[in-house]
């Protein structure tokens, strides 16, 4: 099949769409890095680099209007859903202009005009959220889907079976993707659960589930496709685990103390990048050139220079506002 | 145009309160276990289903945190969702989902997402229902900035409470009292707002001030009638909001009586009493004549033989010998 179309019927619009989406989110996440290193930035930071193929591939399925929740690792998925590059650095600047005005932090980013109904640091928090939104679209008569997006960690927390059991039982359209890294912060899966899919899970609520290649964006966006229909069409909630990995550490971007991961493990995933498998694809497809893959490189390296020039000269917040938005009034 | 103002109980108040809200608004579902087909446990969703029909009125799993949850991102989605909690005990296995997630989306979103979601549950002591089924942690929710929390003390209050609260644009949570759920009061026919943060001076008196919260309320205004007959003026404030707090109302009254019992059924450390007693001590200290005093449970669960019981929740009794000790106190 790969050798006829490597693309797996995919127009060429909606390959361009996951590259780029891919490339804005790895190029706005190493920059991160590299502030965050330098101490210009405050706070955590949990890069999502390794796993831009299940943000780009699940995103690229979904309307503005569907709605999705994040996680403590979440500057993809809003990245993927279109977020405003300049006001995610300026949140993780702690600026005025933040997405969260400066009071959430790398952990919140949220822009409910593009359906991101926000990144949440409690593991798990934002998956009962997501089922409320299915609950509100279906309410209201509208067509929209929710997806939540949360890691193999999350799997074992109440609020993933309880979300999961209810929207089963209420048949809400609710795709529930599952980012399998590998890995509960510093904890390897054969440690945390003893299954080796996630999506085993999904069978013990009465939904289906699907298991993708989680660095093949192509596969991860087939797969999401599927589901998202689905639950568009009223069929009910489905789980979609897609098996990743990610580059840098839970937090920050230097190694830790603790060599909780092999450098043979991280280099064999990093050879299966799954930006650089796509490049590879679009290139024998005749898609695209290098200096064309290179330009989507350069262009987005301009705009994340900008975004974060914005940010750097943004204000801070004004002390005299602290209790703004602590009540709506 | 008047309506007719009956006696219903508080329970009813509460049921008809839903009723009206849910005709008012259609963006107001009422989603718990047990809401709809059994009508709650204590039969305060009654006839909903019937009138407003599964979509309006769900049942759900035993399942709290998910579908606590479940009504914040529903709410920050549009609609205003009334979460039942059956009992107040059991708040603690969806917790995240009401001080981290439902009182902060607002703030640690930047002010684009709001929250109307209403929580209603019951609390209190008297039932033997003992240690995991008669808890008042109003304390515990009062202390999040972000909600906002309401414990009716009467039928007139629990109707214009629940109307306030669910109209609110914030997480509100109202605690029903469950030894007060038969009691019976007037309660006009028409949907009315008791807005939220005004406590209620039920009795003017000049001698002492009284700050009673839910079922020591009525035990307050016993206490005042007691006292009276021996002279002694009470003043008896229902706090009826304890987040967000009526300082203001406190303040004035124990500026003139000079001495104040704040008065609850939740354990004295940690409660809202100790709070009020700050409050007073910083803002009106050259004022009083005698030091604040609490009056709560001991610092153990909830018992559950009725003997025991009662020695635990304080009442009419205790809060009479309460204001006396203060009386004693001369001025100066």
């Amino acid at each position: 099949m790969t050798e006829q179309d490597p693309m797996s019927g995919l127009p060429p619009d909606v390959i361009h769409d996951l590259h780029r989406r891919m490339v804005r989110i790895r190029l706005f996440e190493e920059e991160a890095g590299k502030l965050m290193e330098a101490g210009r930035m405050p706070g955590f930071l949990h890069l999502y680099v390794g796993q831009e193929a299940v943000a780009a591939g699940v995103m690229t399925t979904l309307r503005t209007d569907d709605v999705i929740t994040s996680t403590h690792r979440g500057h993809g998925h809003a990245v993927a859903k279109g977020a405003d590059l300049r006001y995610m650095y300026a949140e993780l600047f702690g600026k005025q202009t933040g997405y969260c005005k400066g009071r959430g932090g790398s952990m919140h980013i949220n822009d409910l005009s593009i359906g991101m109904l926000g990144a949440n640091g409690i593991v798990g928090g934002g998956i009962p959220h997501a089922v409320g939104a299915a609950l509100a679209a279906v309410y209201k008569g509208h067509d929209s889907v929710a997806v939540p997006f949360f890691g193999d960690g999350a799997t074992n927390i109440g609020a993933f079976h309880e979300s999961a059991n209810l929207a089963a039982v209420m048949g809400l359209p609710v795709v529930f993707v599952c980012e399998n890294n590998g890995y509960a912060e510093f904890t390897p899966q054969d440690r945390h659960m003893l299954i080796k899919d996630v999506a085993d899970r999904a069978a013990s609520y009465g939904m289906p589930a699907e298991i993708v290649d989680g660095m093949d964006a192509v596969a991860v966006h087939l797969a999401a496709r599927r589901l998202v229909e689905r639950a568009r069409a009223g069929e009910g909630p489905s789980m979609l685990e897609a098996k990743t990995y990610r580059f840098y550490d839970h937090q920050g971007v230097k190694g830790l103390r603790i060599p909780y991961r092999t450098q043979e493990e991280i280099d064999s995933w990093k050879q299966r990048d799954a930006i650089t498998a796509l490049e590879q694809r679009m290139t024998s497809a005749g898609l695209a050139t290098a200096q064309d893959c290179e330009k989507v490189w350069s262009d987005t390296g301009d705009e994340i220079a900008a975004a974060i020039k914005f940010a750097e000269d943004s204000p801070d917040p004004d002390p005299a506002h602290l209790l703004d938005n602590v009540y709506t009034v | 145009m008047r309506t007719a103002v009956r006696e219903i109980t508080y329970v009813k108040a509460f049921t008809e309160a839903l009723m009206q809200l849910m005709a008012e608004d259609e963006n107001v579902l009422v989603i718990g276990e047990d809401v709809a087909h059994y009508g709650g446990v204590f039969h305060a969703f009654d006839g909903l289903l019937k009138t407003y029909g599964d979509k309006r009125v769900i049942d759900t799993p035993i399942s709290e945190m998910g579908f606590i949850g479940m009504g914040v991102g529903a709410a920050a989605r549009g609609l205003r969702p009334v979460c039942d909690l059956m009992f107040f005990d059991f708040i603690g296995v969806a917790m995240d989902q009401l001080y981290n997630q439902a009182a902060k989306l607002k703030f640690m979103f930047g002010g684009d997402v709001s929250v109307p979601l209403t929580l209603t549950t019951a609390g209190g002591a008297g039932l033997s229902a003992g240690p995991q089924h008669s808890q008042s942690l109003e304390a515990w929710l009062a202390h999040v900035p972000g909600l906002k929390v309401v414990l009716p003390s009467s039928p007139y209050d629990v109707k214009g409470l629940m109307v306030a609260a669910v109209r609110d644009d914030n997480p509100v949570v109202v605690v029903l009292n469950k030894r007060m759920l038969g009691s019976r009061g007037p309660v006009p026919e028409e949907i009315y707002e008791i807005p939220l943060g005004q406590a209620n001076v039920l009795r003017p008196g000049r001698d002492v001030t009284v700050i009673a919260l839910g079922r020591m309320v009525p035990e307050s205004m016993t206490a005042a009638e007691e006292l009276a007959k021996e002279g002694q003026e009470v003043e008896v404030i229902d706090l009826r909001t304890v987040q967000p707090l009526d300082s203001a109302t406190i303040l004035e009254s124990v500026r003139r009586t000079n001495r104040a019992l704040v008065v609850h059924e939740a354990v004295t450390f940690g409660g809202i009493g100790a709070e009020v007693a700050a409050q007073i001590q910083e803002e009106a200290f050259d004022y009083l004549d005698a030091p604040v005093l609490r009056l709560g449970a001991p610092f153990a669960p909830v018992p559950f033989s009725p003997v025991l019981e009662r020695a635990y929740i304080p009442d009419s009794n205790r809060i009479v010998a309460g204001v006396q000790r203060l009386l004693e106190r001369t001025g100066g």
